[in-house]
């Protein structure tokens, strides 16, 4: 039980990692203003968290 | 996920339009990392508020819950535990607050014993925050406030909200069906994270399994005779104003019960159910020579059909929507326009300790437990649970520590 949470909890941590990288490109590469403002918004939470601050 | 340039007002390609768009990425980007760093900085020290803790005259040692095992400590649960050690010796009694950190008349009220208590006869070990990583997180999505504060005649005192189950943070995830160990019985699969569904704990489990077997670990030790577990309940739960019991504390807990509803307040008494697993009034009595009894005290703030969490409402108990509720016959306990105020909340606390141990006494004379200098219920209704909260301004050299 213990091990199995975490090696999912490191998988997770990793798909976290991996989506705010994925929206962090996305924003560089965008070239509108109303995408660019909803990537940094949606990518807050997950720096958040893999910053284990929420 | 590369999407193409729109044409409503963004940038065409080009030289131009290329400075334009890095120097708007990058107002973007520091915005973002402003807000990050702000929301950021306010998780981080809601987690970490300091709590201090003045050392009462009474206090001779202070503890840690790794020293009995080794499992937690250096985890946020290695919780400190506060002894206060008569002269004459007696029995032990182990006092719990902060099972449940979001009830936290029962957390004060174990602060009062610590900053005001003496014990004359026998000893008291009291926790705080029995499940510290639950301080440190509020229900998620219940909007609740992150602290409180409460007037002294001195300043304020500010305390950690916290929640009723470990931080996600650090336990996680969740299964989907929660087994209890060692009994196999199936419970929520969020109360895995409950410390009141963790007993009598195991130590090669979770976080808060390790902190359950870290206090048998305690109990076993040194020797506890009595726990005395502090909660408070929502008003539309039927266990509530009441002692759940273990049968091996029946004749003390109806004593208690009665004792108190014939001179302080309404407080009932019933068994702990011997097929209901993981909780202390339960587990600590099958598993350990020790009595378990734990207390419930009315909070408004917890019900389902509350108005809104502010710390007011935390503070004076009061809620227009749980009086309605009240109204339609959908309460186990009274609720009028005085509200459950925290005062009258922690008093019960206070109260239901010392006239526990009073009981005890008379019924263990060779195990006392005396302890002096505790405000009882009407104490603290007349002055506030504030007047009861010493300055760590004011308290001498090494007397602080913090929670």
């Amino acid at each position: 039980m213990v091990l199995f949470q975490g090696v999912i909890t490191f998988l997770y941590y990793l798909l976290v990692a991996c989506a705010a990288g994925l929206m962090l490109w996305n924003l560089l590469r965008s070239r509108r203003w109303e995408e660019e403002v909803l990537y940094l918004l949606v990518v807050l939470p997950f720096l958040l968290r893999l910053f284990r601050l929420k | 996920m590369d999407l193409p340039s729109g044409s409503d007002g963004a940038m065409t390609r080009g030289g131009g339009g290329d400075r334009v768009a890095a120097l708007r990425k990058t107002v973007l980007a520091t915005l973002g990392a402003v807000l990050l760093a702000t929301s950021g900085w306010s998780f981080y020290q809601s987690r970490r508020l300091p709590e201090p803790v003045v050392l009462g005259p009474g206090v001779t040692r202070v503890r840690t819950l790794g020293e009995y095992f080794a499992g937690v400590r250096g985890t946020v649960n290695d919780c400190r535990l506060y002894f206060l050690e008569g002269e004459e010796p007696g029995g032990t009694v182990l006092v719990l607050g902060g099972t449940h950190p979001e009830e936290p008349a029962g957390r004060l009220a174990a602060w009062l014993l610590v900053e005001n208590g003496r014990m004359a006869a026998g000893r008291l070990i009291v926790v705080l925050s029995a499940n510290r990583s639950a301080t440190t997180v509020t229900r998620l999505g219940g909007a609740y406030p992150p602290d409180f504060s409460i007037p002294t005649p001195w300043g304020e005192r500010t305390f950690r909200m916290g929640d009723r189950w470990s931080n996600p943070l650090d336990q996680w995830p969740d299964p989907e069906v929660y087994i209890h160990y060692p009994s196999r019985q199936n419970l929520a699969y969020v109360d895995i994270r409950n410390l009141n569904r963790t007993w009598p704990g195991r130590p090669n489990g979770t976080l808060t399994e390790r902190t359950t077997y870290a206090f048998m670990e305690l109990i076993r030790k040194e020797g506890v005779d009595l726990v005395l577990d502090l909660h408070e309940a929502e008003l539309q739960y039927p266990v509530i104003s009441t002692i759940v019991a273990h049968e091996k504390g029946r004749e003390l807990a109806a004593f208690v019960s009665m004792l108190l509803t014939d001179t302080e307040f309404k407080m009932g008494m019933e068994y702990s159910p011997k097929t209901l697993h993981g909780l202390s009034h339960r587990e600590i009595g099958d598993h350990s020579q020790a009595i378990p009894l734990l207390f419930e005290a009315p909070e408004p703030f917890l019900d389902a059909t509350r108005g809104r969490t502010t710390r007011e409402a935390l503070l004076t108990g009061k809620d227009e929507f749980v009086k309605r509720a009240g109204q339609a016959g959908l309460l186990f306990e009274t609720m009028d326009d005085n509200g459950w105020p925290i005062d009258v909340r922690v008093g019960r606390h206070t109260s239901a300790v010392l006239v526990t141990l009073e009981v005890w006494t008379d019924f263990y004379p060779d195990r006392p437990l005396r302890l002096e200098g505790v405000p009882r219920y009407a104490d603290v209704v007349a002055l506030g649970t504030g007047h009861w909260l010493q300055n760590p301004a004011s308290a001498p050299p090494g007397r602080v520590v913090v929670e």
